[in-house]
């Protein structure tokens, strides 16, 4: 066999991927500047008090989104109300009471799976349960019942893992002054892990903000601002997609679309810097 | 005594915490199988799955058609998303200087935190108008929306692979400098075989959520229940299939939609259990032979 003769020496191939590897590296901020640049770029334009305080006129062809803010806000306070102590609990017992058991295992693999469900199964799932079988109807409660069931591994994961990372000598620190289990639980990890359990219930939020699928089926689709949990309600992304699909109104749709863009960014900016925050408070002094 | 008692009450709450997901994936389970299944009894389970017509009106249910979209969105989604990945998580793990990484960090969690009804609507406004003028057809195509599930997939693979480059003891690195392989030789040989496993877990979660995608999928792949002949020419979706049609669906429709659920349901089960397989045999080679 005649070997292949070698035409690029390991420097130039070095170079060639320092080149290649910059390039991916530079397109992934180009993608980022260009979506959410076009997303504002047309979006904010449209942004007014009546635009934001406004109730849509027609079936949104006009006037504001109001009732859509509303409506989000909420079903993301109800996913996060059922989801938070659901996640946080578990992520304590998992991460200070959990051995190595079969039921542990279990766990796991259902938060997992749980994580990884497609939403629109969360839908259908929220449609026979909630809306059907438990006779909660086309609802803010309904809508925010399933949301709260995409957030909950959201919370619980961030949770055990920012719980998991108090040092042991806090916890021996309590345990040698005679407290108790729970008590050093309670008033002394939970404390250092407040900032991580606080990341989490925000990417909770995040995820109960963002959704669509979920909500096609269980929260109705009403212009109304609801009254009660019981009303069906229109939450921001949900009319984004009616907006853009049934081709109500293209203005209104950036609109929309930009003050989701917005609280995104908000969410993703206040995070890291809580992440920030807390690694220097762990690593530093 | 009453301290005893709190301990054991608190312990056997948090404990019922832990175990709701359990319940929760149980209760989701059955009831999308209990409405499921009088479908694909109907039906017949081998013809519900590998039936070419879905046709409501005639009561006609087979999803091969939906599979074959979901898949090969996915696949060709992965055909882009996987080596932009793996080069952007070297780039970050290996290269990049400290202030890029400072900026590429939070840009990728930016573009895993857009919500998916903004990735459709960003390719309804833009690329899909872009397709029509340079590729021809209607512009919704399979091709348009493994564009989108590309950028959607990118961060998820990209920040597992990274973790999985990082994790590398430094002293294999380290060997291959001293014998003089270059920054290069040395990712390419030493590094990235080494975290092979973990890029792999990384590329099967972003399976499962290309798969999972509904609402970007549903705003650019232009949803005919049809073979796609082409890349070029629409496709469409299980999980589309669920959302275009429940708003109308009834009687055995209506059960057909939640049967699709089941497919769905069924392969990201086996996408979770393939990832836990390779997690595992990685505990055991990797832990049992390093020192």
């Amino acid at each position: 066999m005649i070997s292949m003769p070698r035409i690029i020496s390991p420097h130039h191939a070095q170079k060639i991927m320092n080149v290649v590897l910059w390039g991916v590296g530079l397109l992934a901020i180009v993608i980022l500047i260009i979506i959410i640049g076009y997303i504002l770029w047309n979006g904010l334009p449209q942004f007014s008090l009546e635009f934001i305080f406004g109730n849509p006129v027609g079936s949104g062809e006009s006037g504001g989104i109001w009732p859509m803010i509303v409506s989000t806000f909420y079903v993301t306070f109800i996913a996060l109300i059922v989801a938070t102590p659901l996640g946080v609990l578990a992520a304590i017992w998992l991460a200070e009471y959990a051995g190595e058991s079969i039921l542990v295992k279990a766990i796991r693999f259902a938060a997992e799976t749980l994580a990884s469900i497609p939403s629109i199964v969360f839908g259908l799932f929220g449609l026979t349960f909630f809306v059907v079988f438990l006779q909660m109807g086309f609802s803010v409660l309904s809508g925010g019942l399933t949301l709260a069931l995409m957030a909950i591994p959201t919370i619980l994961r961030t949770a055990e893992v920012s719980i998991e990372a108090v040092p042991q000598s806090y916890k021996e620190g309590s345990l040698a002054l005679g407290a108790s289990k729970w008590q050093t639980i309670y008033r002394v990890v939970i404390p250092a892990a407040i900032p991580g359990i606080t990341t989490g219930i925000i990417l909770g939020m995040a995820r109960a903000i963002e959704e669509t699928a979920a909500i096609l089926y269980t929260v109705g689709a009403a212009l109304a601002i609801p009254m009660s949990i019981w009303d069906p309600a229109r939450p921001l992304p949900l009319h984004l997609y009616i907006l853009a699909t049934e081709g109500v109104s293209l203005p209104n749709a950036y609109g929309t679309a930009a003050v989701l863009v917005l609280i995104i960014l908000i969410i993703t900016i206040s995070t890291n810097y809580l992440v920030e925050k807390y690694t220097k408070k762990m690593m530093g002094r | 005594m009453a301290r005893n008692w709190e301990e054991f009450l608190v312990e056997k709450v948090l404990l019922l915490a832990a175990i709701s997901s359990i319940i929760i994936i149980l209760l989701i389970i059955g009831f999308v199988i209990q409405q499921g299944l009088p479908a694909m009894e109907q039906v017949g389970p081998l013809n519900f799955i590998f039936g070419m017509d879905w046709s409501p009106s005639y009561d006609i249910y087979g999803v091969f058609p939906m599979i074959v979209g979901s898949l090969g969105m996915m696949a060709l989604a992965l055909i882009f998303a996987v080596p932009l990945s793996i080069f952007g998580a070297i780039f970050l793990a290996e290269v990049a200087p400290k202030t890029m990484r400072r900026i590429l960090k939070p840009t990728i969690q930016t573009l895993a935190g857009i919500p998916s009804v903004i990735y459709g609507f960003f390719g309804l406004i833009v690329l899909v108008p872009f397709m029509r003028i340079h590729f021809g057809g209607s512009g919704f195509s399979m091709l348009t929306a493994s564009i989108i599930l590309t950028v959607m997939v990118l961060p998820t693979i990209l920040s597992i692979s990274e973790d999985a480059l990082r994790s590398i003891p430094l002293e294999y690195k380290e060997a291959s400098l001293a014998l003089g392989a270059t920054h290069w030789q040395t990712i390419k040989n030493v590094i990235f075989p080494a975290a092979l496993p973990g890029i792999v877990t990384g590329i099967i979660l972003g399976m499962g959520r290309a798969i999972g995608e509904t609402m970007a999928v549903i705003m650019v792949a232009g949803n005919t229940p049809i073979i796609p002949g082409s890349i070029l020419e629409p496709a469409r979706a299980l999980t589309s299939n669920i959302a275009l049609e429940m708003g109308y669906a009834l009687g055995l429709h209506y059960n057909a939609l939640f049967a699709t659920g089941i497919v769905l349901l069924m392969m990201i089960i086996v996408l979770l259990v393939v990832t836990n397989y390779i997690n595992y045999k990685r505990k055991v080679t990797v832990g049992g032979g390093y020192l």
